[in-house]
């Protein structure tokens, strides 16, 4: 292909997102194209598995059989997220064992909110109303996104995260009610949960060098620091609601700007647990590292038995 | 109060608590995504089943007892669930024997209950038979994988029904109340299943390859609360928070 030829297709595609296309799998596309959205999404996916970890570690700790039931069906839809997430990945050429390998190499990154450690049941409050209430501003942007797996799979996901959030608002909602421990209990899981939420955005807009041409491609529809202010505002009144106190002593309501002015996020820590060195990196990974190779086996008797089976269908038919 | 209605109810969703149980601590470490998955949903239904039966033991109880105390606050030695579900998660091999050891029995059961003459208890069995039938099949199928599958994993998955056969005859047995449930129209009369339960076994094996163990001695007492020494770490977690925040709402 002649570049004045690549230049052409290049304007068609730009033009295209311009007019709010969607662009599908078997559309051409720019090469950084695909890889910014194999990136992007691939750490989505790994998001929901690694998600399921911190969660899933309180499956069999749920202080009631409702809630086991909830927790289990949660932690269920986030593997049916990841599942999804995967598919939609593949159809930009990866398999979702190369995907696997990116994750288990640390090549691929994942939400580094689940490298934070669930210790109370008042945790699994929190994650559900601060870290899927964070997930879902994230998502709802991308409802609009220019690749059309990825839009449709966001759409589809926001539903069930919705549902989530407000699950986990429940559980918190019930011990802020609850005696003087379980209150206690809630506050502390605010504490530990609400920066690393915030963190949930990515870095400050002046740092974000992917930013500019993301929402181009309407990959991202508005900025880190404009989804971190819209969490802000929707989440401070929620805990109000409920009697518990968000941790951030500079946290006050501009009446000129119409928002909240809040404190400094700790960039220190986010860069740290960003580079792999927050308190459950280590843990998480090797969770999911071991999963994959205790389960070799299994992977290949699976593919062996539909291999003799398709081989039995041939010497029928033969 | 029913104490052998009670009792009955116990029997019956003390296998699924503790199974359900035991599938909980796979979440998320399956050996692929798919299958993760599918032994999250057999926990949630198995997990649903048991809210059901709880649900109507408490109401049989008649006291303040609700499905979570009924579940989360008996001693050890109160729960009566067959030794066969309190069994570690090895490999994946025991898991998919131990369930499928446990569906086949448990879908010919269900099956029988739905005519029982109690109509709440005839209800849940129609309602639990659907998710069961799925469980069978899915837990049959890979027996068939894996016995069929490579080298390794038929070794393993012969190891694995190796180990557990021993805890198969107790599902079979019967307790005072079982005799009388069944004496009422109530209970299932497991004596009539057991035929049958080792006919179909075996042959899934047969297709998978597998041998069938030929074993004279048997293991019991989870019936009657004689558990094995896995219980009582099953049991601290269950238990974990309504010990340690006695009488909260959650």
């Amino acid at each position: 292909m002649s570049e004045a030829q690549i230049k052409s297709l290049e304007e068609e595609f730009e033009a295209r997102i311009a007019r709010d296309e969607k662009i599908e799998p078997k559309d051409w596309m720019p090469e950084k194209y695909r890889k910014t959205h194999i990136r992007q999404m691939s750490q989505h996916a790994h998001s929901e598995i690694v998600g399921m970890l911190p969660e899933g570690n309180w499956i069999s700790r749920a202080p009631s059989l409702r809630r086991k039931v909830a927790l289990l069906a949660k932690v269920q839809d986030e593997g049916g997220h990841g599942l999804y997430l995967y598919s939609a990945t593949e159809t930009l050429g990866i398999t979702r064992d190369e995907l696997f390998e990116q994750l288990h190499t640390g090549k691929a990154k994942y939400s580094s909110i689940f490298n934070y450690p669930a210790l109370t049941w008042a945790d699994i409050g929190a994650i559900g109303w601060l870290v899927d209430g964070a997930a879902i501003i994230n998502q709802v942007a991308l409802c609009g996104t220019s690749f059309g797996p990825y839009a449709r799979a966001m759409v589809r996901i926001c539903k069930e995260e919705s549902f989530h959030q407000r699950q986990g608002y429940e559980i918190t909602l019930k011990l802020a009610q609850g005696t003087l421990e379980q209150k206690a209990m809630a506050q502390d899981a605010l504490n530990r949960f609400w920066w690393p939420s915030l963190m949930m955005f990515g870095p400050a807009d002046a740092d974000s060098p992917n930013t500019e041409q993301s929402m181009k491609w309407k990959l991202k529809r508005k900025t880190n620091d404009e989804l971190r202010q819209q969490f802000i505002d929707q989440t401070v009144p929620q805990a109000e609601l409920i009697g518990l106190t968000i941790p951030d002593p500079d946290l006050k309501w501009n009446e000129e700007k119409g928002c909240y002015d809040s404190g400094e996020i700790d960039w220190d820590e986010f860069w740290q647990v960003v580079k792999g060195h927050g308190p459950c990196n280590k843990e998480r990974m090797k969770a999911r590292v071991s999963a994959w190779e205790n389960g070799e086996w299994v992977r290949d008797a699976a593919l062996a038995h539909a291999e003799k089976q398709q081989e039995k269908k041939l010497n029928k038919a033969v | 109060m029913n104490t052998n209605l009670y009792n009955y109810l116990l029997g019956i969703a003390d296998n699924s608590l503790i199974l359900g149980q035991r599938l909980g601590e796979l979440c998320g470490h399956g050996p692929s995504l798919e299958t993760d998955i599918a032994l999250t949903n057999i926990s949630l239904d198995l997990f649903g089943q048991v809210r059901s039966y709880y649900q109507y033991a408490a109401k049989v109880a008649g006291d303040n007892r609700d499905e979570d105390t009924i579940a989360m606050m008996r001693p050890e030695r109160e729960y009566v669930n067959v030794l066969l579900v309190e069994q570690p998660n090895t490999d994946f091999g025991y898991v998919i024997a131990r369930q499928f050891l446990f569906d086949v029995y448990h879908y010919m059961f269900l099956t029988e209950l739905q005519s029982s003459k109690d109509e709440t208890l005839a209800a849940i069995a129609k309602k639990s038979i659907k998710e069961v039938s799925y469980h069978v099949r899915f837990s049959s199928d890979w027996i068939k994988r894996l016995g069929d599958g490579t080298e390794e994993s038929h070794k393993r998955i012969q190891n694995a029904i190796n180990d557990l056969w021993t805890y198969t005859d107790e599902l079979f047995h019967q307790t005072e109340a079982d005799k009388k449930m069944i004496a009422d129209g109530v209970g299932v009369d497991t004596s009539k299943l057991k035929e049958q339960y080792y006919k179909q076994i075996s042959n899934v094996l047969d297709e998978a390859t597998i041998e069938v163990p030929d074993l004279k001695y048997f293991q019991k007492g989870g019936k009657q609360g004689v558990h094995t020494e896995h219980m009582g770490y099953i049991l601290a977690e269950l238990q974990y928070m309504q010990r340690a925040y006695p009488n909260m709402s959650w």
